[in-house]
């Protein structure tokens, strides 16, 4: 392994001394969790093709610590949402969400989950947002691969920084309870 | 060709008489209008006879002309195929528009059971005899039939639209 | 959630409670779905269970009914395109051809022979994709990952080929009414040329990887076969019908964007198994490099578009330029284009059986009805009858060889 080009995640700030390495808890949580997130593929169409492209040879997003495709939700934490959600799978979609354990992240991923896209219809859901908080959003109809793994990334930002008080904070509480949840 | 259109023409008018009508070459598929109360027997004629051997039920589906008279405003479309011969035949049925229903084909042809159920959800066409007549893509608790003409496209529960730049006045249609 | 539990007036639960074995052992019910790992799209099959055995199932489909049908009624004929991209996904330029080959019949236009070759090649190209993800997804189901991702990197070649075409990798929304926007860059016939020799020896492998290998064997021969007669009373079309044993193929007996002028067989199976299934699908790869490399030899030269300026989109620097090309365009953008009173059905052999175009026009800027005959709707109707008897591991393998599209499948 000695002339392979790993590129190991930088550490976070902190101060070395000899034998040992200070920092804050907050930092390193989040760097772990960055990068071991767990995608829970919520695939319904199109998109959920260019997801079996992202995960496959020639983009593979077990680069980013994405390996494991979680198909059940009690043991993923990143939701990615991708392809029309309509009414009907509405309340399955909100099932999923409520099974994850906390932390959880939504990525929605192409422009139906985002917006409805074209399909501006009565059956169509117009943006998974009106069911589940996003944290991410994805355009694209659908997104390339590359797109994909960007908002994989910018969620990665995301999880770096956030507090690990904020899932008790009423704020959060608060956007939980906006949509009943 | 060995089964001449002529021929089909022919053989329907001599059985159905005045049921069957409106024969023509509509571009490339021969079609005819059948009344509702035949077109039960009209397909199953066209599939068992022999030397018409329509076997293949390509398609079904709805139509809804609400500008029609009473009696035509749905209609019911029926492709079936002959693949020994290659022949292609549609037949269109008319229905009333208070009270829209024709024989279900599902003891016919097995594949019409999920076309009629779509039509059903579509247009609310009642299919009589059918096993299972209920909605098949839509949400069972909804209760309008999209595909009917004055049925609006988009979704009615939609706030960020703004009906000025779609070149419509304000109310909602 | 109440359609998620079994109602008790559910037959099934009749069922149950009628069939109680004295040691108070039951059948069972299994959710199956509609997200499942294993169903690669948005099902939901509600399974009677005996044990492992599947006794019946109740499919619920509709999970991404998105109103194909009312959009398309709304909207300019050139627009539909869009939606018919986003049907099967996995094979969308054969959907994109289909819609602009219904309209060009429509309107009667004659395409001009090289812009048909160039069709056949590139609805060729997305019959291997969609053939490609079917039989390398059956691969992982059963059990067989490696095949899957060797073969998908060639999908991305394809990909790369569209994107030389018409800049879009999955929904390519590919030509217009009478052709093609613009002619194939040289990086395109390239990177085609570069596929047709490095694809078949990838495809080959891939074959011997599963062929006569025997855990695959013994996972798909005699699951889920179904009769000749069977297979035409639920509609099946396409490679299941073929893997039947009917030999009904669209390009052979409607030919289409000049089929005619190539030779190619129509492989056939024999029990309508899974395995024959793949085999047909493995065989129908073949064939259609055949008919690619057949078109690429004979491409004649010469215009990629039919003239009729009221329906063909003139180059860019001529609207700026020319009065003439201005109003054509507006028209065209707008939707104003002069259509026929017709109905007409169109059909041609789609990644999954005969894809058809049912049009209705009353003259107007829209389709006044369109209704697209959706072959693996009609065909997932003889998926309880497949999977009935069999194991619940087989249900997975029997789904994943007919490749069921859920866009295409919902509408």
């Amino acid at each position: 392994m000695s002339d392979s080009k790993t590129k190991m995640v930088a550490p976070p700030e902190g101060v070395t001394g000899e034998g040992f390495f200070a920092t804050k808890l907050n930092d390193v949580v989040g760097l772990a969790r960055a990068n071991s997130l767990w995608p829970l593929p919520f695939a319904t169409s199109c998109c959920g093709i260019e997801f079996m492209a992202t995960m496959a040879s020639h983009y593979d997003l077990a680069r980013f610590g994405s390996e494991r495709v979680s198909f059940s939700p009690r043991q993923a934490d990143m939701l990615m949402v991708m392809g029309t959600i309509s009414k009907k799978m509405a309340p399955i979609l909100r099932q999923v969400y409520e099974q994850m354990s906390e932390p959880r992240w939504v990525i929605s991923v192409g422009a139906c989950a985002c917006s409805g896209g074209v399909f501006d219809t009565y059956s169509v859901l117009q943006g998974i947002d009106k069911v589940i908080p996003v944290d991410v959003y994805v355009p694209g109809c659908p997104p390339r691969p590359e797109q994909i793994v960007d908002g994989v990334m910018q969620l990665q930002e995301l999880v770096k920084n956030e507090s690990v008080r904020r899932r008790n904070s009423p704020e959060y509480k608060e956007l939980l309870a906006s949509y009943n949840l | 060709m060995a089964l001449e259109t002529a021929y089909i023409q022919e053989k329907m008018t001599q059985k159905f008489g005045n049921k069957v009508l409106n024969f023509s070459m509509s571009r490339d598929v021969f079609s005819f209008e059948a009344t509702s109360d035949a077109i039960y027997e009209v397909i199953r004629t066209l599939k068992t006879e022999e030397d018409l051997n329509f076997h293949f039920l390509t398609d079904l589906c709805g139509v809804h002309y609400p500008d029609n008279d009473e009696n035509h405003q749905f209609a019911v479309v029926y492709h079936l195929h002959n693949w020994v011969e290659n022949v292609r035949i549609r037949i269109t049925t008319y229905l009333n528009g208070e009270n829209p229903e024709v024989h279900s084909m599902t003891d016919l042809f097995l594949c019409t059971n999920w076309m009629e159920r779509e039509t059903f959800d579509f247009y609310g066409i009642n299919f009589i005899g059918h096993p299972q007549l209920k909605r098949i893509l839509n949400m069972d608790e909804m209760v309008s039939h999209p595909m009917r003409k004055e049925f609006p496209m988009e979704d009615s529960g939609r706030t960020d639209k703004d009906d000025r730049f779609f070149g419509r006045t304000a109310q909602k249609i | 959630m109440s359609d998620l539990l079994l109602l008790p007036e559910h037959r099934y639960a009749k069922v149950i409670e009628q069939t109680r074995n004295e040691d108070g052992s039951e059948l069972s019910i299994l959710n199956l779905g509609p997200t499942h790992p294993a169903t690669h799209g948005i099902f939901q099959n509600i399974l009677l269970m005996d044990g492992e055995k599947i006794l019946d199932a109740e499919p619920t489909i509709g999970y991404i009914h998105r109103a194909f049908e009312k959009i398309a009624e709304n909207r300019p004929f050139y627009q539909v395109n869009v939606l018919t991209d986003r049907m099967n996904y996995c094979s969308s330029p054969i959907n994109n051809m289909a819609w602009w080959m219904t309209v060009e019949k429509l309107l009667e236009i004659e395409v001009p022979k090289r812009a048909q070759y160039l069709r056949v090649i590139v609805m060729e190209l997305a019959r291997i994709t969609d053939h490609l993800i079917c039989n390398s997804i059956l691969g992982v189901d059963t059990g067989a990952y490696t095949g899957f991702l060797y073969v998908f990197q060639f999908r991305e070649k394809v990909y790369e080929i569209y994107e030389e075409i018409c800049g879009a990798r999955l929904t390519t929304n590919m030509g217009r009414i009478g052709g093609f926007e613009r002619d194939w860059s040289e990086a395109a016939f390239k990177k085609l040329d570069t596929f047709l020799t490095d694809f078949p020896v990838a495809w080959k492998e891939f074959e011997n990887l599963f062929e006569r290998n025997r855990i695959f064997i013994d996972r798909t021969v005699n699951v889920g076969p179904i009769t000749a007669e069977k297979a035409m009373q639920y509609g099946l079309t396409g490679p299941n019908l073929r893997a039947a044993g009917i030999d009904y193929d669209v390009r052979k007996a409607q030919p289409y964007s000049s089929y005619e002028d190539f030779e190619f067989d129509v492989p056939v199976g024999k029990s309508g198994d899974t395995y024959d299934r793949f085999c047909v699908r493995n065989a129908e790869v073949w064939e259609s490099l055949s008919i690619i490399k057949q078109a690429l030899a004979k491409l004649p030269e010469g215009p990629i578009h039919a003239d009729v300026p009221d329906y063909y989109l003139p180059p860019k620097e001529d609207v700026y330029h020319n009065m003439e090309s201005l109003i054509y365009h507006f028209k065209i953008v707008m939707g104003e284009v002069p259509v026929p009173v017709a109905e007409i059905y169109h059909p041609v052999e789609g990644g999954n059986g005969e894809l058809g175009f049912y049009l209705i026009t009353d003259g107007s800027r829209t389709p006044y009805r369109l209704h697209f005959r959706r072959p693996c709707f009609i065909y997932y109707q003889a998926y309880t009858e497949m999977i009935k008897g069999g194991m619940l591991s087989d249900a997975i393998v029997i789904l994943s060889s007919l490749n069921v599209i859920a866009g295409e499948l919902d509408a």
